[in-house]
């Protein structure tokens, strides 16, 4: 598993963090952000744990622990659909359909672009605009099949 | 009529968030520099005064809080902010993250100078990411204005704060599960005693609050806190953040004096129910809160009145569920929620949770018996009594409320009919 760019900048990104080990967290988000894939390859993992010297064990815990870390490769950009009560009673379940609709894959799946992952998630607070998504770190709400085509459209010229 | 005060709220969407100059143009910082010239036991003493309780969920008193670990030979070392809600339905604390960040720093510095504190941190939820350029700005430009930093107000008093975001895990709103990950640990609860404010962050004395209840603080401070209780009622002091969502027509949060009838939220604040729908029921406090039915909408928000009706403030969320939703469906998606967020450390809430789902989901099917409902009692009973923390023992208070209150609708489900179409009944005819 060697070869992936961005084992090359964990050492930088620790760095920011001054090797402390409390920070492992920030560490990996940074890490994961910077994929560009939204992931954490295995190699960025081990080269986390020889850097900040931490058992390998201890690291790959925190890496699965947390629902925003993935441990495979995931499409640019992730949406999220909430499927939690606030959202599910105003028709999460509609949005998700739609969202497979428009962009031809299942819940789970990535396009094969590589651009976009479609996905649940647990309340991200957007409640006040149900059933809501979330791309990367962006809400969205009160959604319809038109503006969901207006938003995939947005991105794909990002 | 139901009204709206905006003690806390005030600031939101009028000033740029973060900017100090904005902030004390608003009437912001007053509260700090009034508390840098009292003494810390009569700032403790304003505290009680206000009836301001944890907003967090657990409803402590803070003022008793405070006067406990000033109390303690070892006093608090750091000042913690738990901001992460994750109560689905809950949206107050991003409310003040977002608009207002200042008045969560500004209650946090008067905390640190009560017990002369020099280290804080705010915990963020790492599903507002989207926020940390807005709460950094807001502490560079209190750093800088000197409102935070070295030397606060030319005094000998010093404060930092440090951001700490997490990375998606509903436990971690729990104190003690919070402080793991705030130390870069997987968050997974400790055991209690010992309480924080004697063993917390880096082992050390810890005074931890929510977002809410520090913003709080500054109010309280300037205006005394006899004033801020008489905003509310006897037992709850002051106001409080509601997160409106569900089908109701004007979903937001909202700052409500203590005393509110919950209907008045609904229907007066909130707009009712839209699309000529009826109200089935309302849950209260996020998914691990209670649900209710029309007959409780007349009890007045506030702690002591929800406790005499069996209910819990929590969060403050008011998630409002209308009649085209089935509530076998709808226990399966809280149920599908703690499933996901158990941290797996305990078996009842680990285990617990998915035998609740194969059971509910009998009942979607229209394979499920009468006993199936004893079944469900029994494993919710025995969840609430043997989890380890909160999470579990909270994780089927809707379940066991929906039982109480729509049981017919459960035996509809045994025999094969779900009243609102939702349920496939797919396996009807297997059985």
């Amino acid at each position: 598993m060697n070869g992936t760019p961005l084992v090359t900048k964990v050492k930088e990104i620790i760095d920011k963090y001054n090797g402390s080990q409390e920070r492992l967290i920030q560490i990996l988000l940074d890490l994961q952000k910077e994929s560009g894939q939204n992931y954490l390859p295995e190699d960025c993992i081990e080269e986390v744990s020889s850097i900040l010297d931490m058992p390998l064990g201890k690291v790959f815990e925190v890496a699965t622990f947390y629902s925003m870390f993935n441990n495979e490769p995931k499409g640019r950009y992730v949406i999220e659909v909430c499927k939690s009560a606030p959202c599910h009673v105003t028709g999460s379940k509609n949005v998700a359909k739609m969202f497979e609709d428009a962009l031809n894959i299942k819940m789970g799946e990535t396009t094969s672009d590589n651009m976009f992952t479609l996905q649940y998630s647990s309340c991200f607070g957007g409640c006040d605009v149900s059933p809501a998504i979330k791309i990367n770190e962006i809400i969205y709400g009160n959604l319809t099949m038109e503006k969901i085509n207006e938003i995939i459209d947005m991105y794909r010229r990002k | 009529m139901a009204k709206i005060v905006k003690l806390i709220s005030k600031n939101c969407g009028k000033i740029i968030p973060g900017s100090v100059e904005d902030y004390v143009k608003a009437g912001g910082y007053k509260g700090l520099k009034k508390a840098m010239k009292m003494d810390p036991k009569e700032i403790i003493e304003e505290v009680k005064k206000s009836g301001l309780m944890g907003r967090g969920g657990a409803g402590y008193p803070t003022g008793k809080k405070w006067e406990q670990a000033y109390a303690n030979s070892r006093k608090p070392e750091y000042v913690v902010c738990n901001g992460d809600e994750g109560e689905p339905g809950t949206y107050k604390d991003r409310l003040i993250l977002s608009q207002d960040p200042l008045r969560l720093i500004e209650g946090m510095t008067i905390a640190a100078y009560v017990f002369n504190i020099k280290e804080g941190y705010i915990y963020v939820r790492g599903e507002y990411l989207d926020l940390q350029e807005t709460i950094n700005s807001a502490i560079k430009n209190a750093e800088e204005a000197n409102y935070l930093g070295e030397n606060i107000l030319g005094s000998d008093f010093s404060f930092h704060i440090n951001v700490v975001w997490g990375a998606g895990a509903y436990v971690c709103g729990e104190n003690t599960a919070l402080l793991e990950s705030i130390e870069g640990k997987s968050g997974r609860p400790r055991k209690k005693p010992p309480f924080l404010t004697l063993v917390g962050l880096h082992q050390a004395p810890t005074l931890l609050q929510n977002v809410e209840t520090y913003s709080n603080i500054s109010y309280i401070v300037e205006h005394g806190g006899e004033e801020y209780h008489s905003y509310g009622t006897e037992y709850s002091g002051g106001t409080k953040l509601v997160c409106l969502s569900g089908n109701i027509a004007k979903k937001g949060v909202y700052e409500i004096p203590f005393g509110t009838p919950i209907r008045e939220i609904i229907y007066e604040i909130g707009g009712g129910i839209p699309g000529g729908r009826n109200l089935k029921f309302v849950q209260l406090g996020g998914s691990s809160g209670a649900c209710f039915k029309d007959e409780k909408l007349d009890t007045p928000m506030c702690y002591k009145a929800l406790q005499d009706n069996g209910l819990k403030l929590g969060s403050g969320a008011l998630l409002v569920i209308d009649d085209s939703n089935c509530v076998i469906d709808f226990l399966k998606c809280i149920t599908e929620f703690f499933i996901h967020e158990s941290c797996g450390k305990c078996t009842p809430c680990r285990e617990g949770n998915t035998r609740l789902l194969e059971l509910l989901d009998k009942f979607s099917k229209g394979k499920a018996e009468k006993e199936d409902i004893d079944r469900l009692c029994e494993i919710s009973g025995l969840m609430k009594r043997a989890s380890f923390c909160g999470l579990g023992q909270a994780a089927t208070t809707a379940l066991a409320d929906c039982i109480k209150y729509m049981k017919d609708e459960f035996l509809e489900h045994v025999d094969g009919h779900c009243r609102a179409g939702v349920c496939s009944m797919s396996g009807k005819e297997e059985r």
